[in-house]
């Protein structure tokens, strides 16, 4: 590969223990993402996707294996270092939008940036950008509540963006929302990827997968297909 | 994240529920009204003994004639042989008293025009006023000359004026005084209760030797005698030596043997004053304790309703931990709205105690005493009790895991 891989996964699992049973989510992954891919990563539930997931978003560590972040060994990181990790890199969109239900939508799209150490930003005015990019100008002040589910998901979309993040993580964006606007939703997604950011994708609905550049199936806790499709 | 900001976000979450954050504040601020109202009280009662000590003569020593003990059945106090003036001359001369003063009491009907009043009547001598630090607010007091002489001279409290006189200027009118008649000299400043209940400007002050000679009559067998003796000690004299060596020094003038029970009793009003008010300390501390308790039951109200909300906000927790939030954020971030809710509950806690401790030192007779240092001792104890019982719920928090927290229901 030519460019260095911003997600790298070196013989990577993740043993969880319940009670006194063990169950193996991922059984040795090897996985290179490249700078600027859209990829969506599908499978039927336990099949370790969420795991992986996880691991993308800093938010977990391996049982043993590498995986790499823009070039960061999560596995010698400690806690802290996550977090400014997630903060500084990664923007994460859910499927129930996840906001606060008693802030406006720039308070929302705000939070992240609280939580910034290392870069001296104007929030108010990152996070109106961020709501004009997603289409949001005119309903700063909404509330969740006062907003459609399509809207809500923008929202989402702009908090993600507000830390400037270089990967996008999107897990299951559409499942709250009509075809219409998951349609809506996934152009919004795909340029963003236009603009350089890499973009990874959970989805277990074929349609929108089909928006990204490649596809890489799970089974069981290994990958089981890793497509790219032609430009 | 800032801490301004934590507590600016603490705020708005506080109104986000403002019902539920005032029941939770209800237990501090009750709390901290009690904490402040128990220690005013108690501040105020010791402002009120502390002056009732001085008005008595912080170091003042009062003899009396003790009980005497014959076949070991006691003959009562005062049953022994009463001092003498000889005694107040022999005391004069010791290098630790100050002053001394001679006494002979006795209840008296005293008469001016139509009216006529019950009252106690004080023979002494011009020392007296000095040891009791006893100034007259119109005319005079007398002199030791008219001590001597045995002129026929009153000095009066507040309370003679008021109710033998109705209001009007006592000054140069004859009382009949168990019907000697004597003239007003003097009036003394008011001097209020005494801590035993008595009103203490109720009295007729007049020469020591008038008293005995006129109107009370000497003892059978002690004509110039005594019934009390007050030493005023020196300065830079300790009030416990002098004690100990007035007594020594009394043993001996009434030839009493090694070994032998005192006929005299030497004590100093300040520490009868103080023993009494043991006992008010005792009840201000357990007073104080239940104010503790009543905070600390507050106290854990905030933790049960922080704990709830930690609960119910888990997934904002989550939420907040991925997009980048330190456990450390999320510790300060709960921290500032037990802060918040236990600030607020001081406040209004101090503003009822303020209203509490005014109302105290109205039914307890006593100045409102309510210093700086215990308004912020009541409004450091609700943040103290903030710290406390919101670094548990904010410490779990601060130590959920964030994927799942992000997953919970």
């Amino acid at each position: 590969m030519g460019q260095a891989s911003i997600i790298e996964a070196r013989q990577v699992t993740k043993v969880y223990t319940m009670g006194d049973q063990k169950v193996h989510a991922l059984r040795g992954i090897d996985l290179d993402i490249a700078p600027g891919e859209f990829t969506a990563i599908m499978g039927p539930s336990g099949s370790g996707k969420s795991t992986l997931m996880n691991l993308i978003g800093a938010l977990d560590q391996p049982t043993s294996g590498d995986m790499l972040i823009e070039g960061h060994s999560l596995s010698t990181m400690r806690p802290d270092d996550l977090a400014d990790l997630r903060n500084r890199t990664l923007g994460f969109v859910f499927q129930q939008f996840n906001l606060l239900p008693r802030a406006n939508a720039l308070q929302n799209v705000k939070l992240p940036l609280r939580y910034a150490r290392h870069e001296h930003i104007d929030a108010d005015a990152r996070a109106r950008e961020c709501l004009e990019l997603v289409g949001l100008g005119e309903r700063m002040d909404h509330r969740p509540a006062q907003l459609s589910g399509g809207q809500q998901q923008r929202v989402a979309i702009a908090r993600a963006l507000a830390g400037k993040p270089h990967i996008i993580l999107a897990d299951e964006p559409t499942g709250a929302l009509d075809t219409k606007t998951s349609a809506d939703i996934m152009e919004l997604l795909v340029s963003l990827n236009a603009s350089g950011i890499t973009i990874i994708l959970v989805t277990h609905e074929a349609e929108v997968a089909a928006f990204a550049q490649r596809q890489i199936h799970f089974r069981d806790g290994l990958i089981e297909s890793d497509e790219r499709r032609a430009p | 994240m800032k801490f301004s900001v934590a507590i600016a976000s603490a705020i708005e979450a506080l109104f986000a529920n403002l019902l539920r954050s005032f029941l939770t504040m209800l237990g501090i601020i009750i709390g901290v009204a009690s904490v402040m109202t128990m220690m005013a009280m108690g501040e105020g009662a010791k402002a009120r003994i502390d002056e009732q000590i001085s008005a008595l003569g912080a170091s003042t020593l009062t003899l009396r004639p003790g009980a005497m003990r014959r076949g070991g059945r006691s003959m009562g106090a005062g049953a022994a042989t009463p001092f003498t003036e000889a005694d107040l001359d022999a005391l004069a001369a010791l290098p630790y008293a100050g002053a001394v003063s001679g006494q002979l009491n006795s209840s008296v009907t005293a008469v001016s025009g139509q009216t006529n009043w019950s009252t106690s009547l004080t023979g002494t001598d011009a020392a007296y006023f000095e040891i009791h630090n006893w100034n007259p607010v119109e005319g005079r007091v007398f002199t030791p000359r008219e001590v001597r002489t045995g002129a026929a001279v009153a000095v009066i409290g507040k309370s003679i004026v008021k109710n033998l006189f109705d209001g009007m200027d006592p000054l140069g009118q004859r009382i009949r005084v168990n019907n000697v008649p004597v003239s007003v000299i003097g009036v003394l400043e008011e001097k209020g209760q005494s801590s035993f209940g008595s009103d203490r400007d109720d009295v007729i002050i007049i020469p020591l030797t008038t008293a005995r000679n006129r109107i009370i009559g000497a003892h059978r067998t002690t004509p110039k005698n005594v019934s009390r003796i007050e030493v005023m000690v020196a300065g830079g004299y300790d009030l416990k030596e002098a004690q100990n060596e007035l007594g020594e020094f009394m043993r001996d003038r009434r030839h009493i043997k090694v070994g032998g029970d005192d006929d005299f009793m030497v004590f100093n009003i300040a520490d009868f004053v103080r023993a009494r008010s043991a006992t008010q300390a005792t009840m201000g501390v357990l007073l104080a304790f239940m104010a503790a308790v009543a905070l600390f039951v507050g106290g854990v109200g905030v933790m049960n309703i922080m704990l709830v909300s930690v609960t119910e906000r888990t997934r904002e927790i989550g939420l907040r931990m991925a997009l980048g939030a330190r456990g450390s954020d999320i510790m300060v971030q709960f921290l500032a709205e037990a802060l918040v809710l236990c600030g607020t509950g001081g406040l209004i806690g101090v503003i009822l105690g303020f209203a509490g401790s005014w109302i105290a030192a109205k039914t307890g007779g006593w100045e409102l005493s309510i210093s700086p240092q215990i308004t912020l001792i009541s409004l450091g104890a609700a943040v103290a009790v903030g710290l406390f019982f919101g670094y548990f719920p904010a410490r779990r928090a601060a130590r959920l895991n964030p994927i799942d927290a992000l997953r919970y229901e």
